[in-house]
């Protein structure tokens, strides 16, 4: 509270403004500036920003052919923009009605086969020349200046002033001695983020309980069905050949980690085969399953390339021997391929004697100890 | 004090009546002369931010039309839409609402493949900003703040990609989604947990089109424009870098200020930019997912690929060697993990790391306005071009199979090449541009101390044939070219400067008067023909004798 407070009605102090009011305006009166033309006032407000025009090339002599040639020229252009937006607007509104229908139909072909690529194209068209004809009008209509200013790199006189009033608040505060202060502000700080960031402990699943990464619906009797859910016996296939199975469960063929490769070997392929350790007997006659899900990054591998016996996976290129237990033998992936040991039941279907034995799908951190 | 009517200066149309109304309210003026005084340097190279700007605004206006239409959610439903063939097929309900936008929405279509399109031209924008940045230094003192959020930005703009192109469901999109599940398994310790905070447990669940759909729509956007805010305003703050020049120094802007010129030049450039992306989102048939079909875990395509941007890293699985690295206690580190997760690490880390490590090399410390044309710093420009070839490499080596299939190459091999060029090319790339910068550089001093070759070969009165050189400026007593290189291109044609007079104007047939184009150009000095009078053709300017000293010539006095 001062002494002498001017505003109305305290002291009954005039209503003035204070002695920093006014800047430019006090350098230049209204009769000043209304005695300047427009480009001086131009030039006054450029200097004042730190802008000096050092050059105008003025644009072409009113009246002049060059002018009437470049005013035919954006007229022509922004026209064709209006023209092809309307065509956008014709085809838009107009298919189905007076058009034909832009559906699409089965024979991919027609109408419905250029409605998209009409819109694009007028769409397309009508923007270019909008931004074409600014261009062109920019160039040739406008006169061309070129303009000079300062930069400055900060002041020392705002460091030292600025710097003063924030040591000042701090030095107020007494921050630097209140140490008990400063203690309890670091606890309430690291307390309040922790509980504000804590909600997000809701995503956090526990990824070992139950081992859902390390099982499948395998299981000792679950029986191998196609993507259609029909069983299947033995020489159901051709030698040589290759099915995707699916375990007979519920939902069984849409379980991202259940698919299985049921593959017929040729009798050269057998005399060559060559079961992994602890997979011995694990395949039946003729017949391997393997899991489809690759063990590099759990793409299907889905080419069967039988006379190398090679499955190679399309997403990086990893290769497998169906020879020998589905071990990788080119590319990046490190791991063979689990193998299901299959079994025929009572019926003659194609059965599970269990669970694959280890996990499918990519590596992870703690695979080998689940 | 109020002005009155009277008052000299004060508005008498009604335009500018209105527009003291608003300035009595707003005191918008000082705001808005300084705005549009402001001066903007000319290159077409600063451009490139821009429509990078510009494809970011194309990207929010299809995004949000998109999303009138698009359902992110998992639930299995039976396709009834009017594309015959998936009819009757299961799906999400996300493929399906994709598929309703592709087909039953009018003009649906064109606005998915723009926003598509949009989307790849706004990360090839933001990448070749960034090289342009790089390139000419522009990233130094006082800019590093501006490069971190430009690379945090392209960071950012690849996640915003990755989310969005998972969000259809499509068998393409599906298989991409399985190869993040299992980078996310790979990371050591924390894979497993991180993948089921993630999807909500094991892949793939029935959550994570759904929260890729909100980090797609509102967290990466909001996040992109904030920063893009933050980086427009840091980038007015300390106005622009400009190439050397005349009358360009460190401590001014030469260019054209906003209004109107450059005004009218960006509004130009949003059309363009906006114009090419609805070209291309309607002629030009990009991700048609009803030909990939629904997602089935069970199923891929062959040549399965990422968008552009991804191909360096798809490129860097394909070629990484399966090496897991097995711990005791039977802990595994996936081979995985070091081509996706690791070399994406350390390739941003590095880029966001550049400016300081490159200050910390030079000690250089001052602040720099004025930007360096990439052969002045070999050492910067070489480091560059390695990076790229790495990068560019890896993208190849991201389409080997189709390489492999188009041109009939054993895909094994492709692998191998990609796996040794991959070692073998970057720093092959580093020494060629070194030798290329410093050839330039070469070229440069030999322009300004010989001058320009004019093309006019002379025959001495001893028979020898000398050319004749140009200097650009005041020669010495040997004839030897006295101006310093300045940073800026030096002229290495006659017509650069001015050797030639201008074209004159008209298409078809001239419009302007040739003998009054010619006058006015000798009156400016231009034109060969204006210096024949008094130019004295002697051998001055001749470096050697046999051929430059680059070429093997050996130096000799000119004769006078």
């Amino acid at each position: 509270m001062t002494t002498h407070d001017t505003r109305p009605g305290s002291t009954g102090g005039a209503d003035v403004p204070g002695p920093l009011y006014g800047g430019p305006d006090d350098d230049y009166t209204p009769e000043q500036l209304a005695a300047m033309n427009r480009i001086e006032l131009d030039r006054l407000g450029a200097r004042y920003d730190g802008v000096e025009i050092l050059h105008v090339d003025p644009g072409p002599e009113p009246g002049s052919v060059l002018e009437k040639r470049a005013i035919r020229q954006v007229g022509l252009v922004w026209s064709l923009a209006g023209l092809f937006a309307f065509l956008f607007v014709v085809v838009y509104v107009g298919s189905g009605w007076f058009l034909p229908d832009w559906q699409w139909d089965i024979t991919e072909g027609g109408w419905s086969a250029l409605f998209t690529p009409l819109l694009g194209l007028f769409m397309g068209l009508s923007l270019l020349l909008v931004g074409y004809g600014l261009v062109l009008f920019t160039k040739k209509l406008l006169p061309h200046e070129t303009a000079v200013q300062d930069k400055h790199d900060g002041s020392h006189f705002d460091r030292v002033t600025a710097g003063a009033t924030l040591v000042g608040g701090y030095h107020n505060s007494g921050l630097g001695r209140r140490k008990l202060i400063v203690r309890s502000l670091a606890l309430m700080g690291g307390g309040v983020g922790l509980m504000l960031i804590m909600p997000l402990g809701g995503l956090i699943k526990n990824p070992n309980k139950g081992n859902p990464l390390g099982t499948t619906s395998w299981a000792a009797g679950v029986r191998l069905v196609r993507d259609d859910g029909t069983p299947i016996r033995p020489g159901d296939q051709e030698p040589g050949s290759l099915e995707t199975v699916f375990p007979a469960v519920p939902g069984g063929n849409r379980q991202a980690d259940a698919a299985t490769m049921l593959i017929r070997l040729r009798p050269e392929q057998v005399a060559v085969l060559e079961p992994r350790e602890r997979y011995e007997g694990f395949e039946y006659g003729e017949y391997v399953a393997y899991s489809k899900i690759c063990t590099h990054a759990g793409c299907p591998v889905s080419l069967y390339e039988q006379e190398t016996s090679r499955i190679l996976c399309p997403c990086h290129q990893s290769q497998f021997d169906v020879t020998q237990g589905a071990k990788p033998v080119f590319g990046p992936a490190t791991r063979a391929l689990p193998q299901l040991p299959l079994d025929v039941d009572d019926e003659g279907f194609f059965v599970a004697r269990s669970d694959y034995i280890e996990a499918v799908g990519p590596t992870y951190w703690n695979r080998e100890r689940i | 004090m109020a002005r009155t009517a009277t008052a000299p200066g004060a508005p008498t149309t009604k335009l500018g009546k209105a527009a003291l109304e608003v300035d009595e309210r707003m005191i918008v003026a000082p705001w808005l002369r300084r705005t549009m005084n402001k001066v903007y340097p000319d290159h077409w190279s600063f451009l490139l931010g821009e429509i990078a700007l510009y494809a970011f605004l194309i990207l929010l206006l299809s995004g949000t039309y998109l999303t009138f239409f698009f359902d992110a959610s998992m639930r299995e439903v039976v396709y009834d839409g009017s594309y015959a063939p998936l009819r009757g097929v299961e799906m999400s309900a996300a493929y399906d609402s994709a598929l309703q936008l592709s087909f039953d929405v009018r003009g649906g279509l064109f606005m998915r493949q723009l926003h598509h399109w949009a989307a790849l031209l706004f990360v090839a924008a933001i990448v070749v900003h960034l090289l342009r940045i790089f390139f000419t230094g522009a990233f130094r003192k006082p800019r590093e703040t501006n490069w971190l959020i430009g690379v945090v930005l392209l960071v950012l703009a690849l996640l915003e990609g990755v989310t969005g192109y998972s969000l259809p469901d499509d068998l393409l999109s599906g298989t991409g989604l399985r190869i993040i599940s299992a980078i996310l398994l790979s990371i050591p310790v924390i894979g497993t947990w991180a993948h089921f905070a993630v999807f909500n447990g094991d892949f793939v669940g029935e959550q994570i089109i759904g929260r890729f759909y909100i980090v797609h729509v509102l967290l990466i956007p909001a996040i992109l424009l904030v920063l893009i805010g933050l980086h427009l305003l840091i980038l007015v703050k300390q106005k622009h870098t400009q190439f050397p020049g005349a009358g360009r120094t460190e401590h001014n802007v030469v260019g054209n200020r906003l209004f109107p010129t450059f005004a009218a030049k960006a509004t130009g450039l949003i059309f363009v930019v906006f114009g090419v992306c609805a070209a291309l989102g309607g002629l030009v048939q990009i991700n048609p997912v009803w030909l990939w079909g629904p997602y089935n875990p069970a199923q891929v395509s062959a040549a399965s690929q990422p968008d552009w941007y991804i191909f360096f890293l798809d490129g860097s699985t394909r070629i990484f060697p399966p090496w897991d690295i097995n711990l005791p206690g039977n802990y595994t580190i996936p081979a995985l993990f070091w081509p996706t997760v690791v070399i994406a690490g350390l390739m941003f880390t590095a880029l966001a790391l550049y400016p300081f490590i490159e200050r910390k090399l030079t000690k250089d410390t001052a602040s720099h306005h004025l930007l360096q044309r990439p052969r002045d710093v070999p050492v910067r420009t070489s480091l560059g071009a390695m990076a790229l070839t790495f990068y560019i490499w890896l993208m190849v080596a991201g389409a080997n199979d189709v390489v492999a299939d188009k041109f009939d190459i054993s895909l094994n091999a492709m692998t191998w090449v990609g796996r040794i060029g991959v070692i073998i090319l970057p720093p092959i790339a580093y020494v060629v541009t070194y030798r290329i910068c410093l050839g330039l550089q070469q070229h440069d001093r030999e322009v300004l101390e010989h001058g320009i070759e004019t093309g006019v070969i002379r025959r001495l009165p001893s028979g020898e044939f000398i050319e004749v050189h140009q200097p650009l400026g005041p020669v010495d007593e040997h004839g030897h070219g006295q101006l310093a290189y300045g940073g800026a291109p030096v002229p290495k044609r006659m017509n650069h400067v001015g050797g030639a007079r201008r074209a004159i104007r008209g298409f078809f047939t001239p419009i302007e008067e040739p003998s009054q184009v010619e006058l006015e150009q000798r009156a400016e000095g231009r034109g060969l023909a204006t210096g024949e009078p008094d130019r004295e053709l002697t051998s001055s300017g001749r470096p050697a004798d046999g051929g430059r000293p680059s070429e093997g010539g050996r130096p000799q006095e000119p004769r006078d």
